[in-house]
């Protein structure tokens, strides 16, 4: 293994430990966020997102790591987020908690896996037909909320925080 | 707030926090070791797992893909990183005792009854349409939900509530009996 690939082991042997120590692979977890019964995913992929941002926002603007922001492709963005909520309702994972999941024995994993296999392939034979079509309605390219509503990333974050401050409250107070 | 489930698992608010530090140190390690910087993700390594599977079957095939050329079929970062979450959740439900031999999910089993089969169906289905998905969106709650969101792209916070705005008209569709 190059220095990457165990970079990357280490990295994902962490992520997958903190993601079974918070409970969030389980089909029964995803889908109760789904039903909005049991908000524990939305608590976990806020709370780590609302530490990441700061950590983020700081190292970049210290120069130490660069920005890489996915396109903001409408078709592709808006249809494909579509179906992968669909897709995500009747697998109850998504791609990175399905791998997860069978490491704490949730064999039927295993499928969702096989599946998600095979979209992908499915997807590498369609990409040039998408292309032409879904992929070329609009993109607004590699852009960040700050850029695009001329605010400080920081303003950004900051009301970022609170609204989630809130959130998690309103979750506490509801027993959710 | 850190041990209120009882069972070994740990607060959801800290093991997300965690995440988010995991997140921070993993952009910088892989800045000053692979000299670009690296973000959590998943579902890339799905294309480039199909890529190897393919090219066992047709070599040219996948060489003359356009996608997997892009994508470039190879174990990198995110594909051993993928590895191991596997391998992290595997020590973490055996260390706590929460590993369990599970075919069928309780809610799943409430709505479909006991049949595995029927389970790993709808497991197989959600997969395709959903990795199909996050393609075509080039993410998925790992990819965009946090990295993206981390970084304030526009892209994930439309991403995600697509996804999640989604997910929740679908399972109440799916599993909530009228």
């Amino acid at each position: 293994m190059n220095i990457d690939q165990i970079l990357g082991l280490g990295t994902g042997f962490v992520f997958g430990f903190l993601l079974q120590k918070g409970r969030v692979l389980r089909f029964e977890k995803q889908v109760s966020a789904m039903l909005l019964q049991d908000m524990t995913i939305l608590k976990f992929m806020l709370s780590a997102i609302a530490v990441g941002m700061v950590g983020i926002a700081a190292l970049s603007s210290a120069g130490l790591i660069t920005l890489s922001h996915k396109a903001m492709n409408v078709g592709g963005v808006v249809v494909g987020g579509a179906l992968f909520g669909v897709g995500w309702a009747v697998m109850g994972y998504c791609p990175g908690t399905a791998v997860g999941a069978l490491g704490e024995g949730r064999w039927h994993a295993l499928f969702a896996i096989a599946g998600m296999l095979t979209g992908a392939a499915l997807y590498a034979e369609l990409y040039p037909l998408l292309k032409d079509s879904v992929l070329s309605w609009a993109d607004y390219g590699k852009i960040g909320l700050p850029g695009t509503l001329g605010a400080s990333s920081w303003v950004v974050i900051g009301v970022f925080l609170v609204a989630v401050a809130f959130l998690f409250r309103w979750f506490e107070k509801k027993g959710l | 707030m850190a041990r209120r489930h009882g069972d070994g698992g740990w607060s959801p608010y800290l093991a997300g926090a965690l995440v988010g530090v995991l997140a921070i140190i993993s952009a910088y390690a892989t800045t000053a070791w692979m000299e670009k910087t690296h973000y959590l993700g998943a579902s890339t390594t799905f294309v480039r797992a199909a890529g190897i599977l393919e090219k066992q079957i047709d070599e040219t095939h996948v060489e003359q893909n356009a996608y997997f050329a892009k994508t470039k079929v190879r174990v990198d970062w995110q594909f051993m990183m993928v590895v191991g979450i596997f391998f992290g959740a595997l020590v973490a439900s055996r260390l706590d005792g929460s590993f369990r031999h599970e075919w069928v999910p309780p809610i799943w089993r409430d709505r479909f009854g006991p049949s595995a089969a029927k389970r790993a169906v709808g497991a197989f289905v959600g997969g395709v349409v959903a990795m199909f998905g996050a393609r075509m969106a080039s993410g998925c709650p790992s990819g965009h939900g946090l990295s993206g969101m981390m970084q304030l792209s526009m892209s994930a916070f439309v991403a995600l509530a697509m996804f999640f705005g989604v997910g929740v008209v679908v399972a109440s569709l799916i599993y909530r009996r009228k």
